[in-house]
């Protein structure tokens, strides 16, 4: 049973309290890494011998030995991770100005953003099987100048489940401590049961195949860009290694389906019935700023999907009007008009194409972007959801504690003395629980802050260079647009043709 | 050209023939100045100016509404005289909402389309009927009188009877497809018409669709540009003055984007319209001339069934020298009416298609000079 241990060991005192933490039983069934948790709980308990003094830069870098090395190298390295942030919280115990540390670590980070690059390419889909029980595998290439992976480049074949899997593990191991992790692609039943009974390789929605393609580029990437992330055992291994063990539970209709479906009518019920009364002034803006956000990411979002559409609509009655005016060309018995109807209808014929090419930059561009952020919002919407969570275990144990509290005096009024080392004991130990919650309520907190930062950072900067991209394009059929219409006759010499129709057509009304 | 031209075309014709875009023929010049939209109802200002002598005065207007447009129309098409003339279509009863839409839209003093579709009926109406007819009494009246014509809609029985009647038409039309003409040029003609009158509508259709799609591409812009500056208002980051041009811009390029629609409206799918109304009109007058011819070949039979009879000779030969006259003089004016038709129709085909390149072109340069500006600020920000 180490996946009920494993999400303890990340919270070292917290091992002997399970109850404190009820979801994160539920949270170890999704989690399926087991070898990597072994080293974990080691590492967990090696902690305390590792120096924690250590600069709070080299945190993240740092590299534990120890561990049992008895599994692949990743293993290891899982440990080193995991053994940083949980030295965190001890330093922010031990340090009286906590305050300067998230600055000065986020601004470690954001150098490590500039120092190393990680381009993931995920390409050449491919489907694996048939019927109902067959696959699409996608080529996953990385590049990176990153010094922990073995090559600087690398390509392995993965399947979308191995995706959700990866997205389960990184959310199981972070969502807690307040980080943001990037929301996997949605499944679609619906369009991967077309792509399995698409009989040969013609039939298969390109559309949807292409679509979570590029779903699953952009969110591999969004990962590679955080800097704890990227540096993850689990990450590291998806892009490595050559097998990787078989993410469970990640079809829609299986048991891990209805579990995470009862997970979160949970989530939704401790949402309800839990109040927190915020006391943090940035949080209460920020969580109102996102919910905002959220409702105008959705309504444009809408907005663009309809132009999408729309301009595939505009593109197929563009070829329809091509087809008609090439046909009326044909019955036209006058033979310049004929001509210029034919030229009409090339002229049409490219319009159309571009208008594809405008629906395609409309869609990949900006609304996948946008569809890409409402899901984050949802990730940051977890992640304050988390900080409740942390609030009100913090709650929880103070109430424990009051209440232990007061069985001791009792006890010390009735004089059962031999009662009461237990008591002081059961006072000692909420004492620490409370100080323990009250610290990851602290830290939680705090880590949220650093990842909002972050988080809107690279939304400017998304948006921004999304929508200069978009204008772009635009930009770019505009220009075609001109040269085809110039290079219409009646368009670009327009008197030419007037005299050919002209001289044509009074000599077709003298014979 | 087209002065010289048709002047040459036309010349045994005396008077030059007057399309919507000549204006070389100031004996007659007809304009519609104004569209009024009351209520339901549209009221145009028909001006006339002429130097014909059969008007009283040289310049005059008079307001007049769909229902008198149609109403002349119907009295061209029941008179036997103009069977050989290709009688304009009547223009289709506007349609409040879109023309007031496109009336909107247009803004600035463009023509209305509606407006146009009546302006190249009288033109066309008025270009011919003086040289066939110049005392043409209905068209006069149409034109002159000041007071309302008092013309009513069709009642219900009238119309049932106009629909019986195409009804009946239209049985006659199969009954004489059957018909072989002696004569090359109609046997073609008839040939040409009725497919090229299946293309143009097929050619609407898609060009109505292709307008409207363009149109709701143009709308989704609104949606985004509220959607984009609402972002704007409410953005905490330092991007928000970059929302709020990049909302600007899609405010105008909407706009653009609408004129390209509208635009494709009335250069293509209008005159594509019209011109399905006017082949019908053209099929219409070969209709009218193969009943002629049927006619005259029945006449020719009942002649030869008198002579074998000995009876009624002599009225039977009248009746066939009418219907042989009749059919001659019909078949002598349609010719040169289709010929005249073909002309037109490769004039105004060129005009709208070389207006549409124009205007595209010129949209596609301002859209590209907005884009050009709007990154350039945009970058900045």
């Amino acid at each position: 049973m180490e996946d009920d241990r494993e999400p303890a060991a990340l919270f070292d005192e917290d091992v002997d309290t399970p109850e404190a933490k009820p979801d994160e039983e539920t949270n170890g069934d999704l989690f399926i890494g087991e070898t990597t948790e072994i080293t974990l709980d080691d590492a967990g308990s090696k902690k305390d011998d590792t120096p924690v003094e250590s600069d709070q830069g080299s945190a993240d870098i740092e590299r534990l030995e120890g561990g049992e090395n008895e599994e692949k190298p990743e293993s290891s390295a899982a440990a080193s991770v995991d053994v940083t942030n949980l030295s965190k919280p001890s330093k922010d115990e031990s340090e009286p100005a906590p305050k300067e540390k998230p600055e000065e670590k986020e601004v470690e980070e954001e150098e490590e953003d500039d120092t190393f690059d990680m381009n993931i390419k995920v390409s050449d889909p491919e489907k694996i099987g048939d019927g109902m029980s067959s696959y699409m595998v996608f080529k996953v290439t990385t590049m990176t100048s990153i010094p922990t992976y073995k090559n600087s480049e690398m390509f392995v074949k993965r399947r979308f489940s191995d995706f959700l899997g990866l997205h389960d593990r990184l959310n199981s191991k972070f969502l807690h401590l307040g980080r943001l992790v990037p929301p996997a692609p949605e499944k679609s039943v619906v369009g991967m049961t077309k792509v399995k009974l698409g009989k040969g390789e013609d039939n298969n929605p390109v559309d949807f195949i292409n679509k979570r393609r590029a779903a699953l580029e952009r969110y591999l990437n969004r990962v590679s860009k955080h800097p704890i992330l990227r540096e993850d055992p689990d990450f590291r291994q998806f892009l490595e290694a050559d097998v990787l063990p078989r993410a469970k539970d990640t079809a829609a209709l299986s048991g891990g389906g209805l579990k995470r479906f009862v997970k979160s009518v949970g989530d939704t019920m401790f949402q309800l019935t839990t109040k927190m009364s915020e006391s943090d002034q940035w949080f209460e803006e920020k969580q109102q700023q996102i919910e905002t956000l959220d409702l105008q990411l959705k309504k444009l979002h809408q907005s663009i999907e309809v132009l999408a559409l729309q301009r595939r609509d505009l593109s197929s009655s563009t070829a329809a009007f091509a087809k008609s005016t090439a046909m009326l060309s044909n019955a036209e018995e006058h033979a310049t008009l004929s001509r210029a109807l034919s030229q009409l209808a090339e002229v049409e014929e490219k319009i159309e194409q571009l208008h594809i090419q405008q629906a395609d930059s409309d869609f990949y561009v900006v609304a996948e972007l946008l569809k890409d952020y409402i899901g984050l919002i949802q990730s940051v919407k977890a992640s304050f959801q988390e900080r409740v969570r942390s609030y009100s275990n913090w709650q929880h144990a103070q109430q424990m504690l009051t209440k232990k509290r007061e069985a001791l005096v009792k006890l010390e009024l009735a004089s059962k003395n031999e009662k009461l080392p237990q008591a002081q004991e059961e006072v000692k130990e909420w004492e620490q629980k409370v100080e323990k919650g009250e610290e990851d309520f602290g830290k939680i907190s705090k880590m949220i802050q650093k990842e909002m930062a972050r988080f809107e950072k690279n939304r400017v900067k998304d948006f921004r260079e999304s929508m200069i991209k978009y204008l772009e394009a635009m930009m770019d059929s505009q220009q075609q647009l001109i040269k085809y219409w110039e290079g219409f006759p009646t368009g670009g010499q327009s008197h030419c043709i007037d005299k050919l129709i002209s001289i044509s057509s009074s000599n077709q009304n003298k014979n | 050209m087209d002065a010289a031209d048709s002047a040459d075309m036309l010349e045994d014709e005396k008077i030059r023939t007057q399309s919507v875009d000549l204006n070389t023929d100031t004996s007659l010049m007809v304009d519609i100045s104004d569209a009024l939209s009351e209520r339901d109802r549209v009221k145009f200002t028909v001006h006339t100016k002429s130097t014909l002598p059969n008007f009283k005065e040289s310049e005059f207007s008079v307001v007049r509404e769909h229902e008198e447009f149609v109403w002349l129309h119907d009295r061209y098409v029941e008179n036997e005289e103009y069977a050989g003339i290709i009688i304009p279509p009547a223009p289709p009863k506007p349609d409040f909402d879109v023309s007031r839409e496109k009336l909107q839209k247009l803004g600035e003093g463009e023509n209305s389309m509606t407006k146009e579709e009546f302006q190249k009926m009288k033109a066309r109406t008025g270009s011919r009927v003086p040289c066939y007819f110049p005392r043409k009494l209905n068209f006069n009246v149409f034109l002159e009188f000041k007071g309302e014509l008092n013309v009513r809609g069709k009642n219900k029985k009238e119309r049932l009877g106009g629909l019986f009647k195409g009804l009946a038409k239209g049985v006659d039309e199969v009954l004489l497809s059957g018909q072989k003409d002696v004569d090359e040029f109609f046997e073609t003609e008839k040939k040409f018409l009725v497919e090229y009158n299946m293309k143009l509508k097929d050619c609407t259709r898609t060009a109505d669709r292709m307008t409207k799609s363009h149109k709701n591409v143009a709308d989704s812009f609104i949606r985004i540009s509220s959607s984009v500056s609402q972002m704007g208002t409410s953005e905490y980051m330092d991007i928000d003055r970059f929302l709020n041009k990049l909302a600007e811009y899609f405010e105008k390029a909407r706009k653009l984007e609408g004129r390209v629609a509208s635009d494709e409206d009335l250069k293509s799918s209008d005159l594509l319209r019209y011109y399905v109304r006017d082949t019908d009109a053209a099929k219409n007058l070969l209709y009218r001339r193969a009943r002629c011819l049927a006619d005259y070949e029945n006449a020719n039979k009942a002649l030869d069934k008198a002579r074998v009879k000995g009876k009624e000779v002599a009225a039977a030969e009248t009746a066939q020298q009418t219907a042989s006259e009749k059919f001659e003089h019909i078949s002598e004016v349609a010719k040169q009416e289709l010929t005249d038709f073909k002309t037109r129709r490769v004039q105004q085909f060129r005009k709208n298609m070389t207006e549409r390149a124009e205007l595209e072109l010129k949209h596609a340069k301002a859209h590209v000079n907005l884009l050009k500006t709007s990154l350039g600020l945009l970058k900045e920000l």
